[in-house]
């Protein structure tokens, strides 16, 4: 194979600049701002700041509420890309055997996408309201007394109904588009092949499936990780007393409330390299046995 | 082993559309039949239907001595070879061809042997771990017959298997596809829209058209007697041509010229001649003058196109028969004349 080449170097970075311009100013300079001030403890009203080495991240150590919330985003993060995935798959598979109508019950699948997490986050305030909200009619029914911005249990799930929720379109959309790549000749010979729909699905229909639901894998536990932010903060209507939250929620909670602006960065810089971590885990590991065609 | 029946058999979709026309015919044991149309013509359709990839409207399916109308398509004891192939892009080839057998409950190393024989019948034996994306096209399709023949079903279906490759693998596959299913006995149904697969590989041939059968017959029955100027011109290349004619006191008379064959007095009037383009001769003395304009030199023969009578007109003449291009006449051979009727296309 012939490669190709520049003649001169200055094309090719003329033409990569705004690119790494826009990852430099928005990525890389508040990552260096963030790793800096981690290191230092700053003065509430802004007048200075002292150097206080690691103290910023031994103090997270030995903080309880800190472990606390980063178990809870665990669960949450593992809930809310399981369920998202799980059902945006189940309503693909549905969407794509359906022939009459196929478009109008796409486009209503496809609605949520275009809600903001804030505006989700409101609605789930009206859906879970502890007087009002139908979903709270609901779940008395099973006998619990549901009080969302109260009771931690029940504004976690409240949390993950709603981001769960508002991510089903996104998954749904990629699903659907995955599975209609698929050649229809290759499920007809699977049908001559094997009897049981199940084992096909989970054994030819799925694994050329995959390479979309890795790339939804990871998309989905940055969403939950960072884009809940919006549905968390509304539906703890600003009282994070008893409240669930996650780390990013922390970080805000900790840097701009409490003025911690050095602990706030800690945070953020732990949550970066967490996340780098699961990341190349997830590229190393589940990559592997996928089969792009 | 078995016999395939056709017992009104109707398809229509949902739309309305009708694919198939009420047809009825029975395929016999250890027979390769082809079905040949144009695209459209219902003849896809129609294996699809015996495969149960789509849905019978009307009408009974029998393979052996059993209704399969609502048997699924796993349990019809078929094995179906797709025009792209078809194979399971994340399987290796040994896993593509064993996928069937797996799924039936046969056991590891019975599978093995028998993916190993397939593989050695195809000459896949090397190839057994790479994946689909690894091998040239006429090795997948060795795949997907392997994938046909491991599990020896009692009926092969065929959906245009060759159309995706080159000339010469195309031709050297038709062979090798046809001596595997004589070796094997197994009944087959082949759909195809290239006459020459049809001629060549069938046993009989069905010609579909607009969703109805026009003829079924022998590749000789349907090239010498075609039942329609619809088969006579799909069927051979170049097809046979078709010229108006008239029936005169007994006579077939071109624009005039007389003598050409006795034709049956109730047949009076305007009529389709139909003749092969090798049953012309060239012949001064002929009956019909006829005008050479262009000459396609094709190595073993050569056609001549031209004008006979005002109508266009192709004449086959072997590589040792002197052409050149202007005014000629010609002789048409008496017995090899077909009749057809003007409005309906059909021989008469």
């Amino acid at each position: 194979m012939k490669r190709a080449g520049f003649e001169n170097i200055w094309l090719p970075v003329a033409l990569l600049l705004p690119q790494l311009m826009i990852i430099a100013i928005f990525f890389y300079w508040p990552a260096g701002w963030a790793l800096q001030s981690s290191f230092f403890l700053q003065d509430p009203f802004g007048f200075g700041s002292t150097f206080v080495g690691a103290e910023n991240y031994t103090s997270l150590l030995g903080n309880d509420q800190y472990k606390r919330v980063a178990g809870f985003t665990i669960i949450y993060s593992v809930l809310v890309t399981f369920f998202s995935l799980a059902i945006a798959l189940l309503l693909a598979v549905k969407a794509d055997k359906v022939i009459r109508g196929a478009k109008t019950y796409r486009t209503l699948l496809m609605w949520v996408y275009a809600i903001a997490p804030p505006v989700a986050g409101f609605l789930g305030i009206l859906f879970f309201d502890q007087s009002t909200g139908p979903m709270t009619k609901f779940f008395q029914m099973f006998g619990w007394d549901f009080k969302l911005g109260v009771d931690y249990n029940a504004t976690a799930t409240a949390m993950i109904i709603v981001a769960v929720w508002k991510q089903i379109p996104v998954n749904f959309i990629f699903f659907l588009s995955g599975l209609q790549s698929i050649p229809r000749s290759v499920r007809e010979a699977a049908m001559i092949d094997n009897r049981s729909a199940t084992g096909r699905f989970w054994e030819v229909t799925f694994p050329l499936l995959a390479p979309t639901a890795f790339f939804l894998l990871i998309i989905n536990i940055t969403y939950a990780l960072f884009d809940t932010f919006g549905i968390i903060d509304a539906l703890m209507k600003g009282e994070p007393g008893n409240n669930p939250m996650t780390l990013v929620y922390k970080v805000y909670l900790d840097g701009f409330r409490g003025n911690d602006l050095g602990g706030s960065s800690a945070q953020s810089v732990v949550l970066m390299v967490l996340v780098l971590i699961l990341t190349v885990f997830q590229f190393r590991l589940v990559e592997r046995r996928i089969h792009y065609t | 082993m078995a016999q395939v029946s056709l017992e009104g058999i109707r398809k229509v979709y949902p739309n309305g559309f009708q694919a198939v026309e009420t047809t009825s015919f029975t395929i016999q044991d250890g027979e390769f039949v082809v079905l040949v149309g144009p695209s459209g013509c219902g003849k896809s359709t129609l294996l699809r239907m015996i495969a149960g990839l789509e849905d019978i409207t009307e009408g009974t399916l029998k393979i052996g001595d059993r209704v399969v109308n609502d048997v699924d398509p796993a349990d019809r004891d078929i094995a179906m070879v797709f025009q792209n192939y078809a194979l399971y892009p994340h399987m290796t080839v040994r896993k593509n061809i064993g996928y069937g057998l797996k799924n039936r409950g046969t056991s590891t190393s019975e599978i093995d042997a028998k993916v190993q024989d397939a593989a050695k019948m195809l000459n896949l034996t090397e190839y057994l771990d790479r994946k689909p994306a690894q091998l040239s096209g006429g090795q997948r399709q060795r795949v997907a017959m392997g994938r046909a023949v491991v599990r020896d079903p009692s009926l092969f279906l065929f959906d245009e298997p060759l159309s995706n490759l080159d000339a010469k693998l195309r031709n050297q596959m038709r062979i090798e596809i046809k001596a595997l299913q004589r070796r094997l006995g197994t009944t087959a149904v082949y759909v195809t829209h290239d006459q020459v697969e049809a001629m060549t590989m069938a046993d009989r041939i069905i010609v579909l058209n607009a969703g109805r059968i026009e003829q079924i017959g022998t590749p000789s029955e349907i090239y010498h007697n075609p039942a329609s100027t619809f088969v006579a011109s799909f069927m051979g290349a170049p097809p046979m041509n078709l010229i108006d004619a008239q029936v005169e006191q007994g006579q077939v008379k071109i624009n005039g010229y007389e003598g050409l064959m006795p034709a049956s007095a109730s047949n009076t009037g305007p009529v389709t001649l139909g003749i092969r383009p090798e049953d012309v001769v060239l012949d001064e003395q002929g009956a019909v003058p006829f005008r050479v304009d262009i000459l396609e030199e094709l190595g073993a023969h050569r056609l001549l196109h031209g004008d006979l009578g005002g109508q266009s007109f192709t004449v086959l003449i072997g590589k040792d028969h002197a052409a050149e291009i202007g005014e000629t006449r010609v002789r048409l051979k008496p017995d090899a004349l077909r009749l057809f009727d003007v409005e309906s296309g059909k021989v008469l």
